[in-house]
């Protein structure tokens, strides 16, 4: 094979090289912008190298919302081939690979990174610190992340998409049935981005054990800061089970071993029993913050109390540890017997009963609430009943013998969709609303917020419920098209045009930013929604030291109690505050990690080697360097309070 | 930085004690990534193809001689730790050295030990079977030969540094880790070779 051939998309398609040209024209764009503007230093000293949390929770938020709109791309191109039977828009080669890329990049690049974003931006400034733990790992985790994602990306245009589901089952990824490079970029991206969210998992267990404000003991969290640390405890327990089942599956691709196989004693069945026994946790992992958010805003603007907070606290546990113990029902048909079916159908239901003890506990903090309906409430709201059907649904899922019927059908699609749309993608929403004048200083406009609102649930309710009916019919999932016999025709029309209607939501999302960044008013003070927790007791913008005087807490809304019991929230008085050092390095190294996985991907061993013994070079400078952070004096901080609070008025 | 002089060097500043409850969670992950490769390798360990099977290759000799290596070395470590909360850092560097030592003996039989396997026609390639051991004792080996380095790093700022609140975290953190290469070993050389040999 010629050196350059390697590189060329297998299956291109007019859509491929129009998205090549358009990469090509936006990176040229966003380059001789950065130049023009000379913006290539600010861009350096303030982002690139930044360890402060706050601003790599901005990157994430960024990433998050690029592959939001990447994967919203991916699956109205999806939902555009099916909307007609015999439909010749896209041929299955390239539907297989779109609705690899979608899931991969909605679950892995999208919810996660939206999630990091809560994680970093919020949890230090719940808990009252003056950073993460660990402020340059933090760093490292975003660019490793930032480099998966990006290796993951540009696989559409050289060498070819993985083609076999975001479950990459073998042996149809193996290398015999999926021949193009696309599943080493699975492999490889997912595995670098995988180390960067491990590392961020310890980062934050540890800030929460250890960096809490004074008086804050574990029961006076937040309800945020809770969910946070327990996705984030199975963040680093679920997170090395990805970890080997990628090494293995990339030995296989890459060096012929027989994990996978089905000769020489490979056994593909052992693929998908460690890939969920990584992914089932992974789902609670993003949806266990996203209830956190929930509370955080019902209580809010229920202007009350969270109700049964250690109940909810307690069912977050119980929900983490059955999370790793109900793999096996994403595959009851496999022929494990009655008895492994049972079991997992049981555990799989239990999981229903925590999670209703959290809807009615959100229920009960609505009662007898003075309710204010802002854009955050109104995703809340929206949220109760359309999650609550998608949990009855997911019962019906876990009924083993029952789920013959289901298996692999548009039922499940529905499933799904209907738990992380309504659970994860409105949460992210919701939350964004809530803290943009946190992080921005002006608020987004509610109007358009509320029509997004109502857009988005109309086009889900069309997009989705329609499946649950051909899924029973048996329309199969990841069938790039059908017969008119089927009568299916009409049922994924209406899909479609729920997908458009979504997809008009987000860019009116999109104009939502636009317009606010023009005409929101910008002098709403630090606390405009009158929220409750800590977050809310800085200024806005957030100075970088978070809080000149460490606060101190009494409960789990001690801002609130500072507002209306009289709770001294900042007793003492200004130290000069000890901050990390920015570096360079975690970027360099995360791009030498791009650099090797490029070089697996396409088995380029000079390359990869070369970027190893790179990667290892940047370990030993870090073990030799000594760094021991800066100082900001008591001036600094006083010349930037008086500025903030001139600002606020 | 504020040093506070009750507690043991390596725990005496906040960034300290944060570096070694951070790496604590950090050995949970690890159990994780080694218990999936030994449920991995449970699950296959008689999936041998037209392969060898353990108990056709496995040799009790050097398999011994690593385990005693390596039992040892956690065993010094332990001393330098103790040597360096005593403050004696030529101690502490006498028992680090040794610890390394025993550490390269260690892969070097376990060099030898692949290579028999590769010369007895049990590879990467072969079965199931031979891919899981080889991974797994090559992920452990892996982590002994990275420790290596870090431990010889650690003992080259020691020596130029002396014994800080930071290099007394680093050798610390250092001792955890190697002493958790230990514990797996033990369920590799009870799970794998002598329950193989059987």
């Amino acid at each position: 094979m010629d050196f350059f051939e390697r590189f060329a998309v297998p299956h291109p398609s007019f859509l491929i090289y129009g998205a090549m040209v358009s990469i090509g024209l936006t990176m040229i764009a966003i380059v001789v912008g950065i130049t023009y503007f000379k913006k290539w230093g600010y861009l350096w000293r303030e982002w690139i190298t930044t360890v402060d949390h706050k601003r790599i929770g901005i990157m994430y938020l960024l990433t998050a919302l690029l592959m939001l709109f990447r994967g919203g791309v991916d699956a109205i191109m999806l939902r555009y081939q099916l909307s007609m039977p015999d439909n010749k828009f896209l041929e299955s080669q390239h539907y297989n690979e779109i609705f690899s890329t979608h899931g991969v990049v909605m679950i892995l690049f999208m919810a996660m990174p939206f999630i990091t974003f809560f994680f970093n931006y919020l949890i230090p400034l719940q808990i009252g610190a003056r950073d993460v733990a660990f402020p340059r790992l933090n760093a490292l985790s975003f660019w490793l992340f930032f480099m998966g994602m990006g290796l993951f990306n540009i696989s559409f245009i050289i060498g070819g998409s993985p083609d076999a589901g975001w479950t990459s089952y073998f042996p149809l990824a193996g290398n015999e049935f999926s021949t193009s490079v696309g599943t080493n970029y699975y492999m490889i991206a997912i595995q670098i981005a995988g180390i960067g969210t491990l590392i961020t998992g310890i980062n934050f267990i540890t800030t929460i054990l250890k960096m809490r404000a004074p008086g804050m003991t574990l029961m006076k969290m937040p309800m945020f800061t809770w969910s946070a640390f327990i996705a984030n405890v199975i963040v680093v327990f679920a997170f090395p089970v990805l970890t080997v089942t990628l090494a293995m599956g990339t030995m296989d691709r890459l060096f012929g071993t027989n994990f996978f196989t089905t000769v020489n004693g490979g056994m593909d069945m052992l693929w998908a029993n460690l890939f969920w026994v990584w992914g089932h946790p992974e789902v609670y992992i993003l949806i266990l913050p996203a209830f956190g958010l929930y509370s955080e805003i019902i209580s809010t603007f229920a202007r009350r109390n969270l109700y049964g907070y250690k109940s909810m606290v307690a069912s977050m546990v119980a929900i983490s540890l059955l999370s790793f113990l109900v793999w096996a029902h994403h595959f009851f048909t496999m022929g494990q017997g009655a008895l492994t079916n049972s079991f997992f159908s049981i555990t799989t239901m239990i999981i229903a009963v925590p999670t209703g003890v959290k809807i009615f506990n959100w229920l009960f903090t609505l009662w007898k609430g003075k309710i204010e309906f802002t854009t955050p409430m109104l995703y809340s709201m929206l949220f109760i009943p359309l999650f609550t059907l998608g949990g009855v649904t997911g019962v019906m899922l876990a009924m083993s013998a029952a789920d013959y019927q289901y298996h692999n059908t548009m039922f499940l699609v529905a499933h799904f969709h209907n738990v992380i749309i309504p659970g994860v993608v409105f949460a992210m929403l919701a939350g964004l609303t809530y803290y943009w004048p946190k992080m921005f200083g002006f608020m987004l406009n509610e109007k358009l917020g509320k029509w997004t609102a109502w857009l988005l649930s109309v086009g889900f309710v069309l997009a989705f419920i329609p499946m649950y009916i051909t899924g029973l019919d048996g329309q199969a999932r990841r069938m790039y098209t059908y017969s008119e016999s089927t009568g299916f025709g009409m049922w994924n029309m209406v899909s479609f045009v729920g997908a458009a209607i979504m997809a008009i939501a987000f860019v009116l999302l999109v104009y939502n930013i636009y317009y606010s960044i023009r005409y929101s008013p910008r002098d709403i003070g630090s606390d405009p929604w009158d929220a409750r927790s800590l977050e809310w007791a800085t200024h806005t913008p957030v100075p970088e030291y978070n809080f000149a005087i460490t606060p101190k807490a009494a409960s789990t809304q001690a801002f609130w109690d500072a507002k209306k019991n009289g709770h001294e929230l900042f007793p003492g008085k200004l130290e000069k505050i000890h901050m990390p050092n920015n570096s360079g390095w975690p970027f360099i190294m995360s791009c030498i990690f791009f650099a090797f996985g490029f070089g697996m991907v396409f088995s380029i061993w000079p390359l990869a080697i070369i970027s190893l013994i790179g990667i290892l070079g940047c370990l030993t400078y870090r073990s030799f360097e000594k760094d021991h952070g800066r100082y900001i004096s008591v001036k600094e901080i006083e010349e930037t309070e008086a500025k903030l609070r001139g600002a606020k008025k | 930085m504020k040093v506070n002089n009750s507690l043991p060097l390596e725990y005496s500043t906040e960034e300290n004690s944060l570096k070694i409850l951070g790496f604590w969670i950090f050995l949970g992950a690890e159990i994780m990534l080694f218990a999936t490769l030994f449920t991995s390798y449970f699950t296959l360990v008689n999936r041998t193809g037209d392969g060898l099977t353990g108990a056709e290759v496995f040799e009790i000799t050097p398999v011994l001689v690593e385990t005693i290596l390596l039992l040892t070395s956690s065993f010094t470590i332990g001393l330098g730790i103790h040597a360096m909360r005593l403050g004696n850092k030529k101690a502490m560097m006498t028992f680090f050295s040794i610890t390394l030592l025993l550490g390269a003996g260690f892969l070097g039989f376990e060099v030898y030990e692949f290579v028999h396997y590769i010369h007895e026609g049990l590879t990467l390639q072969t079965s199931a079977f031979s891919a899981i051991l080889l991974t797994t004792l090559g992920t452990h080996g892996l982590h002994v030969t990275v420790g290596f380095f870090w431990g010889l790093f650690i003992l080259l700022q020691i020596k130029k540094r002396g014994l800080t609140p930071e290099t007394a975290n680093k050798s610390f953190i250092f001792s955890l880790y190697w002493h958790f290469l230990d514990v797996v070993w033990i369920f590799i050389f009870s799970f794998i070779y002598l329950k193989g040999m059987m």
